[in-house]
């Protein structure tokens, strides 16, 4: 097996916000095997950059798969087919000599594209500024254990809490909706006790915020589950259904 | 007087404000389709019971046709229409104001490749487009009789010393002609791909289901899609192909 592979990638170009874009076919050649798919862009990008053209614009942060910052559509699925990784964890070696790899940004109207592959996803913080933190007071980190959970309710927690806020939940989407990342922001918040107080509060502005931000609606395809890199399973979209759905009453019945 | 009248206008104000922004709300208003299809499920299974009787005879049949419209002194089947038609009219407005919102979220992909979806979820607005023109079509065949002489005479009986609609020969008449059954095949395929999605969606949607109950919801779901196919076809079918007479 060679060590090195020679690709066509036909990359989504786009200048800014309001341009139209359009797909460019690049050679990439010379790519190691273990090399990460951001890896093989920063090889192509060089070449672009030697040829004095524009390089590929993309996101990328932590190159570690934690910080949710690297995003694309690789071969029609967010952060490519193999389960429970993001882009800076797909390798080169996932892929044969002379493959063509469609390379395109997370599409989404609440995810307007700022240039190439690089996706404005502040829609998120917008929606974690709705509710998606507990209001204590701030200082030290009190002691681990003075607030006794069950074990099963930490599970479930962190299982949520995995979340990294890539957006590919969205991106896979056919009616690009945000309930995975909402569902899996508030059930982390509202499962433990120190959530609880502002549990009503949060679902619904969270809930309205996502609305507002015009993501679509879930038809409970599951395409997000099987998209996310941190595998969030849709029972939290359930239970996000269901605490809306009583924080709603409560709010009838108390106004 | 004057204050009572106020407090009530504002309490109405706000209650109306409620649910107005729980139907505008994209998980308000899914749980109106999950509600109102749970109706619309469960009708289905009596609708599918009293169909049956049509294997039990003519005397069973018109029996029971003539229970229906005399419940509660001929009240309970308008009780029954109007609520379904409650229920229809929310589920068919709700999905189609929730499939232009999805439209109008995304915008294309180039390459998109679905990992989970079934074909019937990617098609329940077509399926279910298809089953409101047959439900149209259904009533004004067999409920309205338009186009037909199912109202005249020649369809009044005496059953049991009371008079009654034939409703066994009217469904026997009206399956003996190919196209009406092409058109309930047609329909039954569509309801059933609707469905296949829809039933299960239902817990999802209520939040009702999770990893654990998922197998065993899936499983009732298509069981229940099976029976309704099943059951409902059998009727035409063995009309049409003379195994009933």
């Amino acid at each position: 097996m060679s060590t090195t592979l020679t690709l066509n990638l036909k990359v989504w170009r786009q200048a800014n916000t309001q341009d139209k874009g359009k797909f460019e076919t690049l050679k990439a050649e010379d790519i190691p095997v273990d090399a990460s798919f951001l890896e093989m862009l920063d090889i192509v990008n060089e070449q672009l950059i030697n040829d004095n053209r524009e390089p590929i614009h993309f996101d990328h942060d932590c190159r570690e798969g934690i910080c949710g910052m690297c995003s694309l559509n690789i071969n029609g699925i967010p952060h490519g087919k193999d389960s429970g990784i993001t882009t800076c964890q797909l390798h080169m070696r996932k892929f044969n000599n002379n493959d063509t790899i469609w390379v395109e940004p997370f599409r989404s109207k609440a995810f307007p594209i700022i240039k190439d592959l690089a996706v404005d996803r502040t829609a998120f913080d917008r929606i974690i500024e709705a509710g998606g933190y507990i209001d204590v007071r701030t200082g030290s980190a009190q002691d681990a254990n003075s607030l006794p959970i069950q074990k099963e309710l930490a599970d479930d927690a962190f299982a949520s809490a995995a979340c990294i806020g890539c957006g590919a939940c969205v991106a896979a989407c056919k009616n690009a909706s945000a309930m995975l990342f909402v569902s899996a922001k508030v059930n982390h918040l509202n499962s433990l006790p120190q959530g609880q107080p502002e549990k009503n509060k949060r679902v619904l502005g969270m809930v309205r915020q996502m609305d507002s931000e015009g993501f679509g609606n879930c038809t409970n395809q599951f395409e997000c589950e099987a998209a996310c890199p941190k595998e969030i399973s849709v029972d939290n979209i359930a239970k996000l259904n269901s605490s809306y759905t009583i924080a709603a009453l409560g709010e009838a019945a108390g106004s | 007087m004057a204050v009572t009248s106020i407090n009530y206008f504002i309490f109405m104000q706000a209650l109306l404000g409620s649910i107005a922004s729980f139907w505008n709300s994209s998980i308000g208003k899914k749980f109106i389709v999950a509600i109102t299809g749970l109706m619309l499920v469960v009708f289905l299974l009596g609708h599918l019971s009293g169909n049956l009787l049509i294997f039990a005879g003519r005397d069973a049949f018109n029996e029971y046709a003539y229970f229906l419209h005399h419940m509660l002194h001929g009240v309970g089947v308008w009780i029954a229409r109007i609520g379904l038609l409650g229920a229809l009219v929310l589920h068919v407005v709700a999905t189609i104001q929730l499939t232009i919102q999805n439209k109008a979220s995304r915008t294309d992909y180039k390459v998109q490749k679905s990992q989970r979806s079934t074909l019937s979820s990617t098609l329940m607005i077509w399926s279910g487009l298809t089953i409101l023109s047959f439900i149209v079509y259904h009533i004004l065949h067999f409920t309205v009789r338009a186009g037909n002489d199912y109202n005249s005479v020649e369809y009044a009986i005496m059953l049991h010393g009371h008079k009654a609609h034939d409703a066994y020969t009217m469904v026997m008449h009206g399956f003996s002609w190919m196209p009406a059954v092409i058109a309930y095949v047609i329909a039954m395929i569509s309801l059933c791909s609707h469905l296949s999605h829809g039933v299960a969606s239902i817990f999802q949607t209520l939040g009702l289901r999770n990893k654990k109950s998922a197998a065993a919801i899936d499983l009732g779901a298509k069981l229940y899609t099976l029976i309704i196919f099943v059951g409902f076809l059998s009727v035409p079918l063995s009309i049409y192909f003379g195994f009933v007479k």
